[in-house]
């Protein structure tokens, strides 16, 4: 085609321009914030140094957060990467009924559309004590010893938390590995049931390791997701009861929304930064070092 | 044979009990959402003497109008803004063979690893530096930005499928670039479009974060805000509370139902062949 050699690069220029200004610039400001005492009412900064830094590791919440965010991380990795996937497979196995397998999908799809926020008032709804959907079934399956205060309990309330976001992403992650199978060619299928392999093997040994990629984008958005983890608790808990569902984005929030404390909170944004990216670049070499 | 059978009934009624996990808090929602306050705290599992659809008309005008328009404002124009900027960068990557677009496409790709909570705070300050914060803009803006990424990689493989002969016949018809894109590109795309936007809006219509911390006013607040205020502004009204909550998630749902096959067809065409 002839075209001027600038053309390509006008088409590229708007999107580009706007990634820059608003997602890499300030996340750059942002590793320079963690290095400054700064208010959200006023427009100047002092340098501190590192003592945001260390503030922010001697916190004596920083142990719960990681509990928390980690605890998040590996249910949803099992729930929703491990679970969702063995659904997407059974969903498209010969087994499953060819007349229903699409309206299955997309009840389980139906959750992931529903805002946090609604999401997060319905199950407060759901786990409230007295009129809730839980404690009502149990005591009207006689199970009263079952009953309990869900959110309100420290002990369990993050679980009720982390449930709450199984029942919601768990058929996300399944319509994204469905359209992955979708795409593995059926001449390696029938190839490989040629070879003998039955259907739990030509799963594992054959459409898995083609879905590679796939699975593989979901498992980073799923790690991702756990650690900027906020609406969830914010609208559920917002942090309680005492600190006990404490999570790091909700401390980024609070700290600089309510304590005013920007410094601090530039150094949470730093320190979700780093954690998402180790995570990240882990599972990529994980999945490459399966390569031949 | 028969092993066969047995084993097809048990993993069909498998799927019946997962879809009834997922349907039976929203029945039980919108059970309760059609009773009176009264019954709501008698039992909450037993059926309302007659459904009291007034709750819904009451969320409505409590103030969810409000929301939702706010809502089809910015959804609206950060949709249009996506499409548009996105698909232009991923038409400028795949079609020319221009000198660095690899490098490009990993920095804008890179964009997706970023957070909205990592940007929080100096986007806050920008805003309220050049005077966006407090408008609709200030949430367009960063959601048109944050959502170029992951439409630009989903583009980007349907793009590159597209074969070459049909730009070349276009060429000799005497097309520009630019007509090349919205006669033969765009229209080849639709299903991708129609993917894109499905998983844009859903993101978009839904988001609490940027517009919790840079819409201020009442008047300016998307529905997710709109719900939590909400909460506060009705206290022990918990039914129309449940109406609203309802209300709210009822768009999103309605259109993926109708869309579902163009969706999933879509993001197939696009995504990466096994």
């Amino acid at each position: 085609m002839r075209t001027k050699k600038t053309t390509p690069y006008l088409y590229m220029l708007p999107g580009c321009a706007m990634v820059l200004v608003f997602v890499y610039i300030p996340v750059i400001a942002n590793c320079v914030y963690s290095f400054f005492r700064l208010s959200s009412y006023s427009a100047g900064m002092k340098f501190v140094g590192l003592d945001n830094y260390i503030r922010f590791f001697h916190n004596e919440s920083l142990g719960i957060m990681l509990r928390n965010n980690l605890l998040y991380c590996v249910i949803s990795l099992i729930v929703q990467v491990g679970f969702g996937t063995v659904i997407a497979l059974l969903l498209e196995s010969k087994l499953a009924s060819s007349r229903f397998r699409n309206a299955f999908r997309n009840i389980y799809y139906i959750p992931a559309l529903i805002s946090l926020t609604a999401v997060g008032l319905m199950f407060t709804f759901i786990y409230e004590p007295n009129l809730g959907l839980l404690n009502s079934a149990f005591k009207a399956l006689g199970l009263t010893s079952m009953t309990q205060s869900w959110l309100g309990d420290s002990k369990i309330a993050i679980y009720c938390i982390i449930a709450m976001s199984q029942w919601q992403y768990t058929g996300y992650i399944t319509l994204l590995m469905v359209v992955a199978f979708q795409n593995v060619s059926p001449d390696y299928i029938e190839a490989a049931s040629i070879d003998g392999a039955g259907p739990v093997r030509r799963a594992i040994s054959v459409v898995l390791p083609l879905a590679k990629e796939q699975l593989l984008v979901c498992s980073i958005i799923t790690v991702i997701g756990a650690f900027k983890l906020f609406t969830e608790v914010y609208s559920t808990t917002a942090g309680g009861p005492g600190n006990s569902t404490q999570v790091l984005g909700l401390f980024l929030y609070q700290n600089a929304f309510l304590h005013d404390d920007l410094g601090m909170a530039a150094v949470t944004g730093v320190f979700i930064f780093v954690i998402t990216m180790v995570l990240s670049v882990i599972q990529l070499k994980v999945s490459r070092s399966g390569e031949v | 044979m028969k092993k066969h059978t047995i084993l097809k009934i048990l993993l069909n009624a498998f799927f019946v009990i997962l879809a009834l996990i997922i349907l039976l808090p929203m029945a039980w929602m919108i059970l309760n959402s059609l009773k009176t306050n009264q019954e709501l705290f008698r039992d909450s599992l037993a059926l309302p003497a007659a459904p009291q659809f007034k709750n819904w008309i009451n969320a409505w005008n409590q103030g969810l109008y409000k929301y939702f328009g706010n809502s089809l404002i910015v959804s609206g124009s950060s949709l249009i803004g996506i499409l548009i900027f996105s698909s232009f960068l991923a038409y400028g990557l795949t079609r020319f063979k221009a000198k660095g677009s690899g490098i490009i496409f990993l920095v804008v790709l890179g964009g997706m690893a970023l957070s909205e909570q990592v940007a929080l705070v100096p986007l806050y300050k920008m805003l309220k530096a050049v005077h966006l914060y407090n408008t609709y803009w200030a949430v367009i803006l960063p959601y048109i930005a944050f959502r170029i990424p992951f439409t630009v990689f989903l583009m980007r493989s349907y793009f590159i499928s597209i074969p070459k002969e049909l730009e070349e016949a276009a060429v000799v018809d005497g097309y520009n670039s630019f007509q090349i894109f919205t006669k033969i590109i765009v229209p080849i795309s639709k299903p991708i479009f129609a993917s894109c936007a499905i998983v844009c809006l859903n993101h978009v219509w839904n988001e609490f974060l940027f517009a919790n911390v840079f819409l201020e006013s009442k008047k300016l607040m998307t529905i997710p805000i709109g719900l939590m205020t909400f909460k506060g502004d009705l206290r022990a009204d918990y039914v129309t509370m449940l109406a609203g909550i309802i209300i709210a998630s009822l768009p999103m749902i309605i259109l993926f139902l109708c869309m579902s096959k163009q969706f999933v067809r879509g993001l197939t065409a696009g995504a990466v062949k096994g």
